[in-house]
């Protein structure tokens, strides 16, 4: 699929992509934003799995569940703002339809489970009638009405889209990984670090995008 | 993509295949991580909702919507006034000479909503506590003043032992007699619960932290406490006859009748251990010359049924604590916290779908054996 042997030939269009708007990779906020809260994501996944399944360590793992989710929260907030007011890199104008769908999908769908999970955990302690403690003498308010009927609608959707969540995440993973080692197009590097290593591919894009005058 | 070259198509299919299964096997890797953080693949790891089940079954049925433990109680209301006196000890707040408002509930051990009063050995108070700093200090303390038990696991072997045998209904005593001879030191439990001197009232009873609480004051000193609400009604003996004769529910009408009096009062007396008493097992008292501190007063004002007052929709959590005091590294403590949110869940889960008529005070009847 990928045939690199071409790969020195294409200087003149990477000279070429320099002096064009389009950016080559995510930008330095997106990319640090991006990478940590990757990290705490799948450690909030982890430590929420394990601390309802344990009967030791629920107390140390709910104290830094609590204040790490509501952090992703403000971060996704920073991270939004950034990524609309900063155009990504184009995908590989030959990505096939359903793919460019799947990933635009799915980076949507990771925004809205990003912002939902700890709205969710912040709306489901407050109708639980919890304290939404954050550290030792600091809580915050609660969002909504002590409710028992409430409560269990979103503790049982904290859950399932957690799962969703995870899922999307893997998916996601499975992807980036594809695009790096599979495909082994720009898509990978584009978030790993600021240049691009291929310019083969990106050579081709730049060829198709100016054709297709996107 | 049209190769006219073999050999380069050979060797980059094969470079394909290689990191598809590259990914495939990081994404199981994570995947089955997952899973065995979660507890799907040790069916035989004991899980807080395992533990719950566990109740459940030893309940003999799901009484829904109710709670797994202590299913039967009503709700209390008060509050508790501080004498400064455990300002020292802690910075809560509530140890200030303040009024701290709480949400109570006074009810009797086991799994039945329909227990009966004159039979259940075990009785408890519990407090939610909403300090003016916004803090909040959830208790749930029982009549016993040790732990049945040293560990969780024993705990739940003993709530095992006591499932009833399909057969008779009742806990297989076999089982029971193998428990109880795994378990020495639930011997003092069984003679605590023979001999001690049934009271007549939930107000005339002393309820107990039995776990190991850490104190902190504001200087940073700490000390590891126990506390002990004692009445301030006078204690009254009830004899076995006296007990036979009661009616099922005189906990509750006593409890009503007094409260149309006036108040109940308790003293919160604190604890303190001296080095080398027990902190992580429960089930070992400490010297009666240990230090004590009474800190305060918790005043019940009135009563509510526990289907429609406050205290329904709560759980008291013992390891919800204001700034002050921290749980110690007793192991029940960071158990009960994971299986009184199971049981919570599952309880306010019947609620939403609406298979809990009788918990809310919606159906004109019991409930029904399912
Ligand atoms: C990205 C954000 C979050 C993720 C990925 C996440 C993930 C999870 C997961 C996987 C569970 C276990 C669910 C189950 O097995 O039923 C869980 C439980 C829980 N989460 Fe979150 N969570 C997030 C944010 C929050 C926030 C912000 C809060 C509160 C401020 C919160 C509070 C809780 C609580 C209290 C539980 C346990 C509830 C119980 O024991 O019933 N979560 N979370
Ligand atoms: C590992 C040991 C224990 C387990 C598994 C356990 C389990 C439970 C469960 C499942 C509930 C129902 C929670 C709810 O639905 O809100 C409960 C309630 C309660 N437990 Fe425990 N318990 C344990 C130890 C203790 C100890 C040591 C005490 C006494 C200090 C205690 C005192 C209470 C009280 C007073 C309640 C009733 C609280 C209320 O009125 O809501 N428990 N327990």
């Amino acid at each position: 699929m990928n045939d690199t042997a071409n790969v020195p030939e294409n200087h003149a269009p990477l000279n070429h992509v320099e002096s064009c708007p389009d950016p080559r990779h995510f930008n330095f906020t997106a990319r640090v934003l991006h990478w940590s809260m990757a990290l705490m994501i799948l450690a909030m996944l982890f430590v929420g799995i394990g601390m309802v399944s344990s009967l030791s360590l629920r107390p140390a793992l709910i104290s830094l569940h609590q204040p790490l989710g509501i952090a992703i929260l403000l971060l996704v907030i920073v991270r939004l703002i950034n990524r609309l007011r900063h155009r990504p890199p184009p995908l590989p104008a030959d990505l096939p339809a359903v793919q460019v769908f799947a990933a635009k999908a799915s980076h949507w769908l990771l925004y809205a489970l990003m912002f939902a999970m700890p709205l969710i955990g912040w709306c489901m302690l407050s109708v639980g009638g919890y304290p939404v403690t954050m550290f030792n003498g600091f809580a915050l308010p609660a969002i909504a009405p002590h409710n028992a009927t409430v409560y269990a609608v979103f503790r049982s959707a904290h859950t399932w889209l957690a799962l969703l969540l995870f899922a999307t995440v893997l998916m996601h993973l499975a992807a980036a990984l594809f695009h790096a080692w599979v495909r082994r197009d720009d898509v990978f590097a584009s978030m790993a670090r600021g240049y691009v290593t291929n310019a083969k591919t990106l050579g081709e894009e730049k060829e198709h995008e100016n054709s297709a005058n996107e | 993509m049209q190769n006219t070259t073999s050999t380069p198509d050979l060797l980059s299919r094969r470079l394909t295949w290689l990191p598809l299964l590259a990914i495939g096997f990081i994404v199981a890797a994570i995947v089955l991580a997952f899973a065995w953080v979660a507890g799907w693949l040790t069916p035989d790891r004991l899980t807080p909702a395992r533990f719950t089940n566990a109740i459940e079954t030893s309940n003999g049925q799901v009484h829904r919507g109710f709670r797994r433990a202590h299913a039967k109680g009503v709700c209390v209301a008060g509050y508790f006034e501080g004498n400064g006196q455990g300002v020292e000890l802690s910075s809560a707040r509530l140890f200030s000479t303040v009024r701290t408002p709480f949400i109570g509930r006074m009810s009797i051990g086991g799994g039945s909503p329909y227990g009966l009063d004159n039979k259940a050995r075990v009785r408890s108070m519990a407090l939610q506590l909403n300090s003016d700093d916004g803090q909040q200090w959830r208790m749930a303390m029982n009549s016993f003043p040790f732990f049945a038990v040293s560990s969780v696991e024993a705990f739940y072997e003993q709530t095992a032992a006591n499932a009833p045998d399909p057969a008779t209904g009742k806990p297989d005593p076999a089982k029971v007699a193998a428990f109880a001879a795994a378990h020495p030191e639930f011997a003092r439990f069984a003679e605590w619960a023979k001999n001690t001197p049934w009271s007549t009232s939930w107000a005339n009873t002393a309820y107990n932290s039995v776990n190991t609480f850490r104190f902190s004051n504001p200087a940073g000193e700490q000390h590891h406490v126990r506390w002990s609400m004692q009445p301030q009604t006078a204690f009254v003996a009830m004899s076995p006859e006296e007990r036979e004769a009661a009616d099922d529910n005189f906990l509750t009408e006593d409890l009503m009748a007094r409260l149309a009096h006036g108040p109940l009062r308790w003293d919160m007396v604190v604890t303190i251990a001296a080095p080398g008493d027990s902190i992580t097992d429960p089930s070992k008292i400490w010297p009666e010359d240990r230090r004590k501190v009474t800190v305060g007063s918790v005043v019940i004002e009135s009563s509510s049924p526990q289907t429609s007052g406050a205290c329904r929709d709560i759980n008291y959590d013992p390891l919800i604590l204001p700034k002050g005091v921290d749980g110690s590294e007793d192991p029940l403590l960071a158990a009960r916290s994971a299986v009184y949110s199971v049981s919570f869940n599952r309880r306010q889960y019947d609620i939403a779908t609406g298979k809990a008529d009788t918990a809310i005070g919606q159906a004109s009847s019991q409930e029904t054996s399912p």
